[in-house]
């Protein structure tokens, strides 16, 4: 356990003084603050409260840019370790290589829980001072989720960083990654639904299908939390049935952060040192 | 009386390491004893640095065994063993965000050390004074010295050096070499790898050349000089004509070679030393001689030209 905290420990201070924290929190800050107060403006028509409207907004945000600063966080955890010669050091300690996963996973996942929840957290805050409303807890949700979905492409880098022994490589993997995630899968969904028109995947399937995706379940699990957000996200028309709760979408998102963390595991302890 | 022999450290037996078709080490065998200082010296890409990973346990071997300590470092349950080496790889990277301090407090965690030690470690090289300072704005020979403190870490019984003294001036290696030479007398094992062969000759107990992942020699450096089969060099200094007339009293024993009216150079072999030494030691002339047995240097170009057979059947070329 000590050296995972000592190697998450690094990640966290060199973070700190890349200025990588002070970064994703200022961007993080400033558009969840912008967006909420922009955003919410239009909330006194539908009478959800403000703060569920800064869900929706925010959500919107968070399926982009999250993932693209938890992959740029991550994606040379490994690679750039073994091109600026430290990864050799590292290794010939009397610890697994698992350990320095995971101590390197730790170390991304405290930078972006920081990052979020003083960005969004302050953009909360500011909402519930200058507007009032109820939705705290779905708020807490959304900071809650989007310190995992960070997570989960954190452990998509890292998977990313084992495999490919460029960094260069790398980095357009990881912008591949992001792509199909935020982009593309959907935009297939979408088509294949329009081409298959009810015949074989019926409304009953699409939330699972929508499971191999963590930015869908992400997106389930935020728009469909609290009735407040259901209703302002036009949700409410989709039959409860159907819908995963929010335990399962939780623990979807879990393995979407242990299966990838556990594959850069495996394929990093499989790889010879260059 | 018997003279108990140390303990094997490493014990290596035919091992082979291939990386496709590339063949980076082939069939070597070697056995390295505590309180050992052995140089590794060979031609880039000659298969050291494969050598180290597989004595750290980072690599297994194609074919053949390692054992350290009669563990094979590779296994999964044997990481535990690395507490037991101190690695300092081909110029040393760190972080330059953190502070030599904090770096050395890193290692000391994933060492299971405790970090209090970490400031004699960094006075003992030399960086107490920098130790505040982040390690971007170091020099080499800083960084270098660096690698050497997170390397004595917990006092480990093998240093494992690769290319250690590459890019420092001559002051930073000589303290550099002072630094493993108290280690040694305490005990430590040292193996390490270096293009100076200089530094090997003056501070190592025995020397192992490989050429294209093949271990040609090793033994230490007077078993080197006989088995090699070069020559020994006098060189006779002496008034002009003198040193000529001198040296053409050998001629039955060594070859001569005419450097100028006053300098000649006799080439015998290593079999022939007491008896030209003696003939030296009856002729009464005024002038100097200089007697050079075979350098480090002579040796590493005999082997690493030819294989271990030809080289020792050759005669001087």
């Amino acid at each position: 356990m000590g050296a995972i905290a000592a190697i998450a420990g690094r990640e966290f201070r060199e973070g700190i003084r890349n200025r990588w924290v002070l970064g994703a929190t200022l961007i993080l800050t400033v558009l969840s603050v912008t967006l909420a107060f922009l955003g919410s403006t239009p909330a006194g028509t539908v009478r959800a409260s403000p703060l569920a409207v800064t869900v929706v907004s925010l959500s919107s945000l968070s399926i982009f840019l999250v993932p693209l600063i938890a992959l740029f966080l991550s994606f040379d955890g490994i690679t750039g370790e073994s091109e600026r010669g430290t990864l050799l050091l590292l290794l010939s300690y009397p610890i697994s290589r698992r350990t320095i996963v995971i101590g390197k996973f730790i170390g991304y996942a405290a930078i972006i829980g920081f990052s979020v929840i003083i960005g969004y957290g302050s953009a909360g805050a500011a909402v519930l001072a200058f507007q009032g409303g109820d939705g705290v807890f779905g708020y807490l949700g959304l900071i809650g989720s989007t310190v995992l979905l960070g997570m989960v492409f954190a452990s998509l880098g890292l998977l990313v960083s084992a495999i490919f022994k460029e960094r260069a490589t790398a980095a357009g993997m990881s912008v591949a990654v992001w792509l199909l995630f935020a982009l593309l899968f959907d935009m297939a969904l979408m088509a294949a639904l329009a081409a298959d028109d009810n015949q074989r995947i019926g409304p009953s399937l699409v939330p699972w299908l929508l499971m191999l995706n963590p930015t869908d379940v992400y997106r389930f699990f935020n728009l469909t939390l609290l009735d407040d957000v259901r209703t302002f996200a036009g949700m409410a028309s989709l039959g409860r049935a159907a819908m995963p709760d929010a335990g399962l979408l939780i623990a979807a998102m879990l393995l979407w952060v242990i299966i990838p963390l556990a594959a850069a595991s495996l394929v990093f302890r499989r790889s010879d040192v260059r | 009386m018997s003279i108990a022999r140390p303990p094997t450290v490493y014990s290596i037996n035919a091992l082979t390491r291939r990386f496709g078709r590339l063949v980076a080490l082939d069939s070597l065998d070697l056995e390295i004893a505590e309180g050992e200082f052995l140089a590794l010296a060979g031609h880039n890409g000659a298969g050291k640095t494969t050598l180290f990973k597989l004595m750290l346990g980072l690599l297994p071997p194609s074919d053949g065994n390692i054992r350290l300590y009669g563990r094979n470092p590779a296994e999964s349950g044997a990481v535990f063993l690395r507490r037991r080496i101190g690695f300092l790889p081909e110029s040393a990277a760190f972080s330059g965000n953190l502070t030599g301090q904090e770096t050395l407090r890193f290692f000391a965690r994933l060492k299971g050390v405790p970090s209090s030690g970490c400031e004699t470690v960094l006075d003992d090289v030399d960086l107490g004074s920098a130790r505040n300072k982040r390690v971007r704005t170091y020099s080499k020979g800083m960084r270098q010295r660096l690698g050497l403190a997170q390397m004595f870490l917990g006092d480990p019984s093998v240093l494992i050096l690769d290319e250690p003294t590459t890019g420092l001036d001559p002051e930073s290696r000589r303290h550099f070499f002072e630094l493993l030479a108290a280690r040694k007398q305490a005990g430590a094992t040292i193996i390490l790898s270096s293009h100076t062969l200089s530094e090997i000759e003056e501070y190592t107990d025995r020397v192992a050349f490989l050429r294209r992942g093949k271990l040609v020699a090793c033994g230490s450096l007077g078993a080197l000089q006989a088995d090699s089969g070069l020559p020994v060099r006098v060189r006779i200094r002496a008034p002009s004509g003198l040193a000529e007339r001198v040296g053409e009293t050998f001629s039955d024993v060594a070859r001569i070679k005419r450097l100028n009216g006053s300098q000649v150079d006799l080439f015998y072999s290593q079999a022939d030393q007491s008896e030209v030494l003696r003939r030296l030691g009856a002729t009464e002339f005024a002038g100097g001689v200089d007697v050079r047995p075979p350098r480090l240097e002579d040796i590493y170009h005999r082997y690493q030209g030819a294989s271990i057979s030809t080289a020792t059947d050759d005669e001087e070329t």
